[in-house]
């Protein structure tokens, strides 16, 4: 009876058994363990069938849905409460990042701390919602201006200090986070337009503080074949691996380029490109289909919170899952920058998927923690 | 709950647009990415064809391609090309020379093309290299082939050489087909049969990483390698003939007189023409060039000497034809002529005079005033049209490049090359073979032949036949004409005056005479100093390079004609006693050796 339709249960028929006992949601469960099956699946191919590499995923998957089911546990009236608290233990760590921190890539983003080494600016994409819905929902929405101007500046800090790592893709990230929340609350049609402009003017503000490998990245994005060999050497590669794949794909494990290695990347950032290449525009829509699926089931779950701040964070945690998605499609095929953000669920490495599986926890725990209301 | 649908809308047209983008490059650009795909990871290699060999008459190799390693380096491959070099000098021996062929053949090659720094690596060089490769990214041992000319300087002239494709010559050549291919035919036969010798180019399309490793063969074409050829040259006729010159500068040409085979060419000196294969050195370059001998001149085509007496045959033949002359017709030799009206004397080469004349003793003991007298009576013009139907004048149209047509001069040449009047007086020198007048040794082989053959003329060539790709041999076409308006008579009237010329007493050839077969013959002696008016020529003083070219032409046997000689010696003084036994030598060779045990 219990459908993965994101519409088909009512308040009153809450399912029963294991799922509701664990306070997992079913069609949300069923998407994201979909999704990340036909990451392994990809992730074999891109790896060179590797079988070291889809075991090392296995045990990071594990992980991940481990905590997303431990989150799912908490009622949420916890995590609101932790907000403040863990929204500042982050910006801390992020300051310490800066004087301790571990280089990795050249950039500085770890924390050795002892037994493990942690990544603080991956805290910070759950922390900084979680903070502004918090803030914002102290008081009776739409905010007035001071609250915004505060919640504004409540964003920028860990953003700026994550973009001086030099961690893009992150930034962009946790800043979107909050741009959200501030959206999800309602501020007027004129602060959004004002917003936009101000963003728009301060490009040329932000391209004076970029990294000069940042902005080689933004040249090559506007012109690959200027340096076919040496920038735009991935852009293209990995536009000729999406366009060879056609309308059917190459098939499985028949991708060429991603096979005789002309595209880098190709398990990681640029996975993408060897579904393109290897499923065609027929496997791209069916992936697309099921994020879209995953995407309106969280979006669904925001609009049956039963607080605000539950309908702040749910919404903004699942935005943000949608621009991994955006940002990297667009990326690997050309119409974005090259900023460091992987395909969600399915490009290899740990940390961003205990991140975003940790927000589908919280997504679960909002929907499963609900107070049966008398009609 | 509004803003949330906003959000929706806003993710659903953000997924179409993405949807939209994949479209656009999956499916409306699908065939442009397909192609550049293809590009990555296929990549046709040439297969460069065997060149072809060449053989003489009896199936001796006289080019080949022997197995050579060379060291090459791949300038994309090589991080630091200079500093590459220095370190490899330190292993192998790599000289100036070696370095400038670098050096020129990288401008003409493209990047990811190897180019040789090092050829003809010894086995201790290779090992060597071997055990050092890994401090040299880019650089690779290559073997290849490399063609060979076992018989060195004695095939040098004939056969010509091979070497690096220049600038010009890859203008002119399907690029495509010489895709793997480093090395032409410059001259000899080796340029001439450049099309047959090649062979047509193989392609291997092979499938590449992105490091460029081949990984698998996809197709593979072989290519087809190049035709042997199968020359008339008969190298105991070449070697004899060039034993024979011994120190003597010089050219000679044997004609098979039935086929039109050339069964030798010979010009000394010769060169090693395995020197050019892979680029010769520029000092011994400049030695062969700046050597008075000049070996790099081929004289047997090239060469232009006056024929001297040598053209007497031919000049009584045109007398009787023209009827201008009897055979018997008898004309006085005081030793010297004069036109009428003119002081000028044109001297006999004996002094004193040979008396009576007639046809046949004017050519055994080659009197000059009798063709002089001849001469003058049969005019330039009858003299010039006759003489061009033998050849001279015009190139033979071998097989070879190069060939230089001689001069056979006449009013309209003298008008357009020197804009002056034809005089009396060189109408008496040209009848005697000097003057202006001027022949390669090939054209008199070809125009003795020519009068061996009783005036069929047959276009001389190198090659005789070429191996097919199916296996069989074709036979190359044989040219000739027919001088059908010579009298019968009138050939063997002059034909029995050259058998004279070597059978009787006092013949000028007298010595060379052959009791195993009959032998035609004309001396001749070429000034290359002009002798002044009533200054005596005395032969021990004159020094070496002003002495006189001895010539001589032949053809055995008389009755059935099988060999045509012409023998050009430089300063060699009288055709008789120096060029004569040398045209001996090798119709021996030729006529008597099947006959020997």
């Amino acid at each position: 009876m219990t459908g993965i339709s994101f519409t088909q249960e009512s308040q009153l028929a809450r399912p029963t058994g294991l799922l509701a006992w664990l306070h997992l949601d079913l069609p949300l469960l069923t998407g994201l363990m979909l999704l990340s099956g036909v990451g392994l699946v990809i992730l074999y191919s891109a790896g060179d069938q590797e079988w070291a590499l889809i075991q090392r995923q296995l045990v990071r998957l594990g992980i991940a849905f481990g905590v997303m089911i431990i989150l799912a546990q908490l009622h949420i009236t916890h995590l609101r409460r932790w907000s403040p608290w863990l929204y500042i233990a982050g910006v801390l760590m992020l300051v310490a990042v800066i004087f301790f921190g571990q280089t990795g890539k050249g950039a500085q983003r770890w924390l050795d701390l002892g037994f493990f080494r942690f990544q603080p600016s991956e805290m910070m994409k759950l922390a900084l919602p979680m903070m502004i819905a918090w803030y914002l929902a102290e008081k009776r929405l739409p905010p007035k201006r001071r609250r915004l101007l505060a919640a504004a500046i409540m964003t920028l800090i860990p953003v700026l200090l994550i973009a001086k790592q030099p961690d893009l893709g992150t930034a962009l990230l946790v800043a979107s986070a909050g741009v959200f929340i501030l959206f999800l609350a309602g501020i007027g049609r004129q602060l959004i337009s004002i917003f936009a402009v101000s963003m728009a003017a301060l490009g040329p503000v932000i391209w004076f503080f970029m990294h000069e490998y940042q902005k080689r990245r933004v040249l090559t994005f506007l012109n690959p074949e200027n340096d076919p060999l040496g920038a735009g050497y991935h852009i293209i590669q990995s536009k000729i691996a999406i366009g060879s794949g056609g309308l059917t794909g190459k098939g499985w494990l028949n991708g060429t380029q991603s096979h005789l290695e002309f595209l880098p990347e190709r398990h990681t950032d640029f996975v993408f490109a060897v579904i393109s290449e290897e499923f065609g525009l027929i496997g791209v829509a069916a992936l697309l289909a099921l994020y879209f699926f995953i995407i309106l089931r969280g979006l669904y779950i925001a609009t049956q919170a039963q607080d605000t701040f539950s309908r702040l964070l749910g919404g903004a945690l699942t935005l943000v899952f949608f621009v991994y998605l955006f940002v990297n499609i667009g990326m690997v095929s050309g119409v974005l920058p090259v900023v460091g953000v992987p395909l969600p669920l399915i490009s290899y490495g740990g940390t961003s998927l205990v991140t975003i599986l940790a927000g589908f926890g919280i997504l679960m725990s909002i929907h499963t923690h609900r107070k049966l209301l008398p009609t | 709950m509004g803003r949330i649908i906003v959000a929706a809308i806003i993710v659903t047209l953000t997924l179409l647009l993405l949807l939209t983008r994949m479209l656009y490059l999956q499916v409306l650009n699908h065939e442009h990415f397909t192609t550049l795909s293809l590009d990555n990871r296929v990549k046709l290699e040439p297969r460069p064809p065997t060149r072809g060999l060449i053989y003489d008459s009896h199936g001796t190799i006289l080019a080949q391609n022997l197995p050579a390693y060379s060291l090459d380096i791949t300038p994309e491959k090589t991080p630091d090309i200079e500093a590459t070099i220095q370190a490899l000098s330190e292993i192998m021996p790599i000289n100036e020379d070696d370095r400038k062929r670098f050096k020129r053949l990288r401008q003409q090659r493209r990047r990811f093309d190897s180019i040789p720094i090092r050829v003809r690596l010894s086995d201790e060089e290779v090992a060597r290299f071997a055990v050092n490769q890994h401090r040299f990214p880019g650089v690779v041992v290559q073997a290849k082939l490399l063609r060979d000319y076992p018989l060195q300087e004695q095939t040098a002239h004939v056969l010509g050489y091979v070497g690096r494709i220049n600038k010009q010559e890859l203008q002119k050549i399907d690029a495509s087909n010489y895709s793997g291919t480093t090395h032409i035919g410059k001259n000899g036969v080796e340029r001439t049969y450049e099309n047959q010798l090649h062979g047509s180019v193989g392609l291997q399309q092979v499938e590449v990483n992105a490091k460029g490793r081949v990984l698998r063969v996809l197709e593979n074409q072989p290519p087809q390698p190049g035709e042997n050829l199968h020359l008339f040259l008969d190298m105991d006729l070449q070697a004899t003939a060039m034993e024979a010159l011994k120190d003597y500068n010089g050219a000679v040409a044997a004609i098979d007189t039935r086929t039109g085979g050339v069964l030798a060419l010979v010009s000394k000196p010769g060169y090693d023409p395995n020197l050019f294969v892979e680029g010769i050195s520029s000092k011994a370059y400049k030695t062969l060039r700046d050597s008075l001998d000049k070996p790099l001149f081929n004289r047997a085509i090239r060469g232009q000497y006056p024929p001297g007496s040598t053209v007497k045959p031919f000049i009584g033949l045109a007398g009787l034809e023209k009827g201008v002359v009897s055979f018997n017709q008898q004309t006085y030799c005081p030793g010297f002529y004069q036109l009428p009206g003119h002081e000028h004397k044109y001297r006999d080469w004996k002094k004193t005079g040979h008396g009576q004349m007639a046809m046949e003793d004017a050519i055994i003991q080659s009197c000059d005033v009798y063709y002089y007298e001849l001469a003058r009576t049969l005019g330039i013009d009858r003299l010039h049209d006759f003489l061009t139907t033998f050849g001279f004048g015009s190139r033979s149209g071998i097989d070879l490049t190069g060939e230089r047509s001689g001069l056979l001069p006449s009013r309209e040449w003298k008008r357009k090359a020197r804009r002056e009047p034809w005089y009396p007086g060189e109408t008496l020198i040209t009848g005697i073979g000097q003057g202006y007048f001027l022949t390669t040794p090939l054209q008199l082989a070809s125009a003795t032949a020519t009068l061996a053959n009783r005036g069929q003329r047959i276009r001389p060539r190198m090659v005789e036949s070429i191996d097919l790709p199916d296996g069989t041999r074709e036979a190359t076409r044989m040219e000739s004409t027919q001088l059908s308006q010579v009298d019968p008579e009138h050939w063997e009237q002059v034909i029995q005056a050259m058998q004279q010329v070597v059978e009787g007493l006092r013949g000028t050839a007298r010595r060379i005479r052959s009791d195993h077969y009959s032998i035609a013959g004309k001396t001749g002696t070429a000034q290359v100093f002009t002798v002044k008016q009533d200054e005596e020529y005395d032969e021990a003083t004159v020094e070496k390079r002003k002495r006189d070219h001895a010539l001589f032409i032949a053809f055995a046997p008389v009755e059935e004609p099988k060999i045509a000689v012409a023998v050009i010696v430089e300063n060699g003084g009288h055709g008789g006693s120096v060029a004569a036994p040398i045209a001996r030598k090798v119709m021996d060779r030729y006529l008597l050796r099947e006959a020997r045990p």
